[in-house]
């Protein structure tokens, strides 16, 4: 190819050559430094789950303390060590490093990169009609940033003096000062710099979903015949491009603080009776340019969920999306109001209550596209012919918990009740269904729906059942009575509570949560039986499963790298032609054009096939 | 290859729009300018809370930013010559950018040496703090532009650059006008609020 041709992005053709003339890739290239957008997606989805078993073994470690203080844990000794002592007890900062750690990988690594990074990756080549992304090495190098950052985060878990403690949050003086805990020394630095690789990984992969779904879309597939899940991994992505450099932004500074000596969030502190040198800094400062990533990043970890269960429920209703244009309309909505409502996690900083106000108002604001969201869900179900598979399940596990989650947001948003629920269990309740189980069923639902795709076999539908019923009523045992202990002003972040007379009568019920978590976290092992046995003995998946009409099931069963063995097909409508008055089946693929189904076109149908 | 070539060929009415490198460099851009957006909202922040320290401004910031002025022109001066296969022209111009880049180095660094004379630090009071970041955080981008500079002025010498194959030297001009930009917007940023 001649040098004029350079405008065409290069690395696609290459690889495109690879696919022509099947030339064999050695192992290292297939699996390992693959530029297939197919196999990088299920390398963060395999991480992800590595993430997340990591993650919810912590928490049953910590709900162990919680729920059963009294408790002998040296059975616990043999995996931790000098953190359990003699007489068998959790040291109390061990508690704070597993807490910090649990949020770190929930939030980050495996509601962010697993999430994100899997079905971005994996779905919006197939269903853009791309060959890959628009550039196959930024995409790898995004996944081996991510996997550094892991390792990082991961060996940092080892370090004797503990991994970093200070909540997910990092708020300094705590984190800025390596004398203040002990897992603020190395065990923070650590997590610093595993986090800018991270936050390095998120931006590469961030510009080229972008990129992608601005450029690479294929003939017909306008932005109003583009199914929700790319609308929704498309403005997370931006979301993504928008909040992480202000992390990183929050981060240097906080660096400088720690190892040069300025004073940006660090001012009159006394450590052993001895006055620090700094002065003029705030940690104010750290919380302003925390949350304005901090709470958009709630977004970017449930959009794609959103996006994920618009496919989901719609293809398994029957019916188009209810309200596709305010689907796309309420996720903009979010995501503009996502930049101007952070300090609604600030209320209590002695902030300015006219200021607290102005946020206040915004942020409830945000509950009306949530609400849009969540009411069309609901109107896409009425009256569908409804097929239970597990993918829909859990989609619908999903609008459930954004609905019981989202609720106790309106509380949390009005500054004065804020007062009082700031830091309590109450938060805890909130965001954990709102966001943690919310997006970890989205995360679910997409593997269920799509595993016959990236693996060419089917999981176990019984085995998935079973999974979702205990998961889901688990989750609800576990969350729902923290909203009590919450509103009965147990904060969090707090080793143990034995030493409050008030709080005794609340000691069973934090066993009954600590058991409820046991038999949740008991059930994922399920799902990951059923995950890995399948990918190899599963049966063979049929073309279209679920006879859905986006462009992935278009493609032979396993998929090779450039995904169409021909040429990409082209798109003539949008995804959501499910049981259209008139047509033979109850679905219509969107490479079907108009003048094959006169049957079931409309007027203005009709005129658009003339013009095909 | 020529198979491929045909399906590419098909598909090119959606490259027409914007190339997609030349977007992407452009997504880059945007996270940078909301790296820098934080930083001087920081900066705002940090100032109405009080304890803050004034002080004038080097004035070898101001030479300076004439300098990284002048760079730009060159620049883009080269990028013209390039429209017309000078090649010549084009190698001295990239050299001449990354020298005149390389004296902006050397200013900046002379700007910190008057700031100490001044008795302002990077560790003492915020405000001076920020100006060290705000500088040396812009230089850390102008490195990679720098290098940018090298992998176009290889390219030239692979007569990679020419008329009919504009690519690279126009990213690299985009990202060099943007570090400039970006300069003068952090210099003006810093001048009106001491
Ligand atoms: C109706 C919409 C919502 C409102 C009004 C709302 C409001 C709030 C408020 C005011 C807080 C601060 C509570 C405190 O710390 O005192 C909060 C915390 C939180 N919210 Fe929401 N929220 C909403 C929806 C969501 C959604 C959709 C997500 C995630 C997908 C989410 C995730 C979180 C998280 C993670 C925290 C706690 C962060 C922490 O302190 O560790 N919220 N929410
Ligand atoms: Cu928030």
């Amino acid at each position: 190819m001649s040098i004029t041709d350079i405008q065409v992005t290069d690395e696609l053709v290459h690889d495109d050559d690879h696919h022509e003339e099947h030339h064999e890739q050695s192992f290292i290239f297939k699996y390992i430094f693959s530029t297939d957008h197919k196999t990088i997606a299920k390398q963060f989805l395999i991480t992800g789950i590595f993430w997340a078993m990591i993650g919810g073994g912590l928490s049953i470690i910590f709900r162990l303390q919680l729920g059963f203080p009294d408790m002998d844990m040296g059975f616990l000794q043999p995996f931790l060590g000098d953190w359990i002592s003699n007489a068998g007890k959790l040291d109390p900062e061990f508690y704070l490093a597993m807490i910090t750690m649990h949020g770190t990988i929930m939030v980050f690594f495996v509601l962010t990169a697993g999430l994100s990074g899997t079905f971005s990756n994996y779905l919006i080549p197939l269903q853009v009609g791309a060959r890959d992304m628009a550039s196959g090495f930024m995409n790898l190098l995004s996944y081996w940033f991510f996997f550094l950052s892991s390792v990082i985060m991961f060996v940092s878990m080892f370090l004797s003096t503990g991994p970093a403690s200070g909540g997910w949050t990092i708020y300094p003086p705590l984190s800025a000062l390596p004398q203040a805990m002990s897992g603020s020394g190395m065990g923070m630095t650590l997590w610093l710099v595993s986090m800018v690789f991270f936050i390095a990984s998120t931006l590469l992969g961030g510009i080229n979903y972008i990129t992608t779904v601005i450029n690479l879309r294929t003939e017909g597939m306008t932005f109003r015949r583009m199914p929700l899940t790319i609308w929704a991994f498309f403005i997370t992505a931006v979301l993504g491009l928008l909040s992480f450099p202000v992390l990183v932004a929050c981060v240097l500074l906080l660096v400088f603080d720690r190892s040069f000596g300025t004073s940006f969030y660090l001012s009159e502190i006394f450590i052993g009776g001895e006055a620090l040198p700094n002065l003029g800094g705030s940690p104010i400062l750290f919380q302003h340019l925390f949350w304005f990533l901090g709470h958009p990043e709630v977004y970017i970890v449930i959009l794609p969920a959103l996006g994920i269960t618009s496919e989901v429920i719609s293809t398994n209703s029957r019916k188009p999306i209810f309200g596709y244009t305010a689907m796309i309309g309420s996720i903009l909505a979010i995501a503009f109001l996502s930049f101007i409502v952070w300090a609604h996690h600030m209320f209590i900083t002695g902030m300015n209550p006219f200021l607290g106000s102005i946020f206040m108002f915004l942020t409830l604001i945000i509950a009306i596209p949530s609400a849009v969201k969540a009411f069309n869900y609901i109107t896409t179900l009425w009256k569908g012919n409804l097929v239970f598979t597990p993918a829909m399940l859990f989609s619908i596990g999903l609008v459930s918990f954004f609905i019981s989650g989202g609720l106790t947001g309106l509380f949390l948003g009005n500054a004065a009740i804020d007062i009082n629920l700031h830091d309590t269990y109450f938060v805890v309740a909130h965001f954990h269904l709102v966001m943690g189980s919310a997006a970890f069923f989205g995360l679910l639902a997409g593997v269920y729906h799509w595993f016959p795709k990236m693996f060419g076999r089917m999981m176990d539908e019984k085995l998935g059942y079973i999974h979702f019923w205990l998961t889901f009523v688990g989750v609800y045992l576990v969350f729902f009575p923290l909203h009590y202990i919450g509103i009965a002003g147990f904060p969090r972040r707090y080793y143990s509570f034995t030493n409050f007379d008030a709080f005794s009568s609340f000691v069973d019920l934090n066993s009954f949560v600590t058991v409820a978590a046991f038999i949740t976290f008991g059930a994922q092992f399920i799902f990951l039986f059923n995950f890995f046995y399948n990918i190899f003995k599963g049966k063979k998946a049929p073309l279209n499963p679920w006879n859905s009409n986006t462009l992935e099931w278009t493609t032979p069963r396993v998929p090779e790298h450039g995904n169409w063995p021909g040429e990409i097909p082209k798109v003539y409508r949008w995804p959501y032609d499910y049981s259209k008055p008139g047509a033979k089946d109850d679905f219509i693929p969107q490479t079907v054009p108009y003048h094959q189904t006169k049957e079931s076109n409309t007027d203005f149908e009709n005129e658009e096939s003339k013009k095909e | 290859m020529d198979n491929t070539a045909a399906i590419f060929a098909n598909r090119n009415f959606k490259i027409k729009s914007i190339n997609a490198k030349k977007f992407a460099l452009w997504l880059f851009i945007v996270s940078i300018c909301m790296l820098f957006a934080g930083l001087t909202s920081a900066y705002i922040v940090k100032k109405s809370d009080g304890r803050w320290l004034q002080f004038e401004m080097p004035d070898m910031f101001l030479y300076s930013t004439l300098v990284l002025v002048l760079s730009s022109i060159v620049m883009h001066l080269t990028y013209l010559k390039a429209k017309n296969n000078s090649l010549k022209a084009v190698k001295i111009g990239i050299a001449s950018t990354a020298v005149i880049a390389l004296v902006f180095f050397y200013m900046q660094y002379l700007s910190w040496v008057q700031l100490v004379a001044q008795d302002i630090f990077l560790v003492g009071n915020p405000s001076g703090s920020f100006v060290y970041i705000f500088s040396g955080l812009h230089l850390a981008h102008l490195i990679g532009g720098m290098v940018f500079l090298l992998v176009i002025f290889l390219d030239t010498i692979n007569y990679k650059v020419h008329s009919k194959s504009m690519l690279a030297i126009e990213m690299c001009t985009t990202y060099w006008h943007f570090l400039g930009g970006l300069w003068i917007y952090l210099y003006l940023f810093l001048v009106m609020s001491n």
